[in-house]
């Protein structure tokens, strides 16, 4: 679906622009956060272990190699999801918060126990959805998660605000009627858009290379992570990649797919 | 908002008061083959929806004579086609005895639409009704000759979107949802229940038996349409009013869908 492709791009994104970012990989057992950011080589110790007191965050915390500001609290491959307690993780955060601007948490997929634990300290929630109609449907269930198990929701405070995220977008296929559009999309869903994501090999490329897609400055799915993160920030941009652009035979030989 | 337990200190369980919409089965007689070949037919109609659903046996009707009541059978029957019979409501005292035996809930008489309209006075030992139905005697709040002098019940409002797996019930008067009702979700009134948006989960209005109750919507894309029991499901809503703005009344014991513009 994209998640922690996204998490790695939007905490990268944040950083670069100069904010002390951390991104947190929450699907325990299954972690991937840590090869996508290409530091899974120096994961010495992780946020189970800071949660159940056996190492400390500093220690755990790994240092982005490209970005200044950025790092990375990897996930746990080998423990039992359930050592994420609503208790440990409240610490860990609240510990970060002091030294970080944004904590970006990477939630695994689903409704389990994991993702619950991934939203419910959210401020803010980046639903990533794809244009097909499962995909939505799982997305209006995790809003309502949201919206009724967040600890803002439990505390009765102002709701966690949510943005939709639209990613492997195929203008192409949306207009064979292949996939959902993004009008079709925000119709069903009614939350603001963040920001859309062409479909591309950039990004399957960046990912198998442990690059964040959006230090791809040239790639127009970098440069869609890019909108979005200013978008984040409260800057207002035009949506790009919606609509098809017919190739010129140059282009298609020069650029490629 | 649920009474937690004092931090710290784990319980095993806490019990909470639950609302759960049930399918009720109004027998009239019983006869075992007849019963099967029945349940089958209905099963047909619509076999998604019948897959391991609780259903309580109403008594309430019941005609035959309480002898032939073979509880064992009809839980055997149900069983046998994934449908869990888990009490009865109404019946007289032998025939409450045996469904005891039978090990299976006794649940108040809880139709009121008959009662209601000869003496819509409380009844005094309905008192004590409060579980499944849980305020049975102000079912009737959405017609005003029977409003008791006093304040109406004040609708329940809901200004978001009703997301999928979310439930919304109003137990006493009408549901309004300024939003979407979202594949997926649920949304129960005692009353009317109003959509100012699209409906595209499902809506049960006079779900205590208000017969009529209605439901409103915008865009009509449900999966699934009740009142005082009596649905429709999304198959059956296709032909008529599909994705235009409606309401659905219940005429002579059937769903009727009427558009909105042309009042």
């Amino acid at each position: 679906m994209g998640k922690t492709t996204t998490s790695a791009s939007i905490s990268t994104g944040l950083a670069k622009l100069g904010h002390k970012t951390v991104v947190i990989d929450f699907d325990v057992g299954l972690r991937n956060l840590d090869l996508i950011m290409n530091c899974e080589r120096r994961v010495v110790y992780d946020f189970v272990n800071v949660i159940q007191g056996e190492a400390s965050l500093n220690q755990a915390l790994i240092k982005d190699k490209r970005v200044e500001t950025l790092y990375i609290l990897p996930a746990s491959q080998t423990r039992e999801k359930e050592a994420l307690t609503k208790e440990g993780v409240e610490k860990v955060i609240n510990e970060l918060s002091e030294r970080f601007d944004y904590i970006v948490c990477d939630s695994p997929a689903g409704i389990e126990h994991g993702a619950l634990m991934a939203l419910y300290y959210a401020d803010e929630a980046i639903v990533v959805t794809n244009p097909e109609v499962s995909s939505v449907r799982d997305s209006d269930r995790i809003l309502g998660i949201l919206q009724s198990k967040s600890r803002r929701a439990e505390m009765g405070q102002d709701p966690v605000k949510e943005h939709l995220l639209l990613t492997r977008y195929n203008p192409d296929r949306v207009e064979k009627g292949e996939m959902l559009s993004v009008a079709d999309v925000e119709e069903i869903l009614a939350i603001p858009l963040l920001g859309v994501i062409p479909e591309s090999q950039i990004v399957l490329n960046a990912s198998n290379q442990g690059v964040p897609v959006i230090l791809e400055e040239e790639s127009d799915a970098g440069q869609a992570y890019e909108d979005a993160v200013a978008r984040l920030l409260g800057e207002e941009r035009e949506h790009r990649f919606m609509s098809s652009q017919k190739k010129g035979f140059f282009s298609r030989m020069f650029k490629g797919g | 908002m649920t009474d937690t337990a004092a931090s710290g200190v784990t319980q095993c369980f806490q019990l909470k008061s639950a609302s759960v919409s049930m399918t009720a089965l109004e027998l009239y007689f019983f006869e075992e083959s007849e019963f099967e070949q029945t349940l089958r037919d209905k099963i047909n109609q619509a076999p998604g929806f019948f897959k391991d659903i609780p259903l309580i046996i109403s008594l309430e009707k019941y005609e035959g004579l309480s002898s032939e009541l073979d509880f064992f059978k009809i839980i055997g029957t149900c069983r046998r086609h994934n449908i869990h019979v888990i009490g009865v409501r109404g019946g007289n005292d032998d025939q409450r005895r045996l469904a005891r035996g039978a090990a299976l809930a006794l649940l108040p008489g809880g139709s009121q639409r008959d009662r209601d309209i000869s003496e819509p006075a409380v009844d005094a030992t309905d008192s004590n009704a409060s579980s499944v139905a849980a305020a049975p005697n102000k079912a009737q709040t959405g017609s005003p000759g029977h409003t008791e002098p006093g304040e109406p019940v004040p609708a329940r409002i809901v200004s978001q979107p009703v997301r999928s797996g979310q439930q919304v019930y109003a137990p006493e008067g009408d549901l309004i949802i300024l939003a979407s009702v979202q594949a997926g979700a649920e949304v129960l009134a005692a009353g009317n229940v109003h959509v100012y948006g699209p409906l595209r989960g499902r809506a049960l209005a006079g779900i205590h038996g208000a017969e009529h109750a209605r439901v409103f919507c915008q865009s009509l894309e449900a999966e699934l349409v009740s009142i005082a029991g009596h649905y429709k499901i999304s198959e059956d809503l296709q032909d008529n009013g599909w994705k235009t703005a409606v309401q659905i009344q219940l005429k002579d014991d059937l769903l009727v869908v009427t558009p909105l513009d042309k009042g």
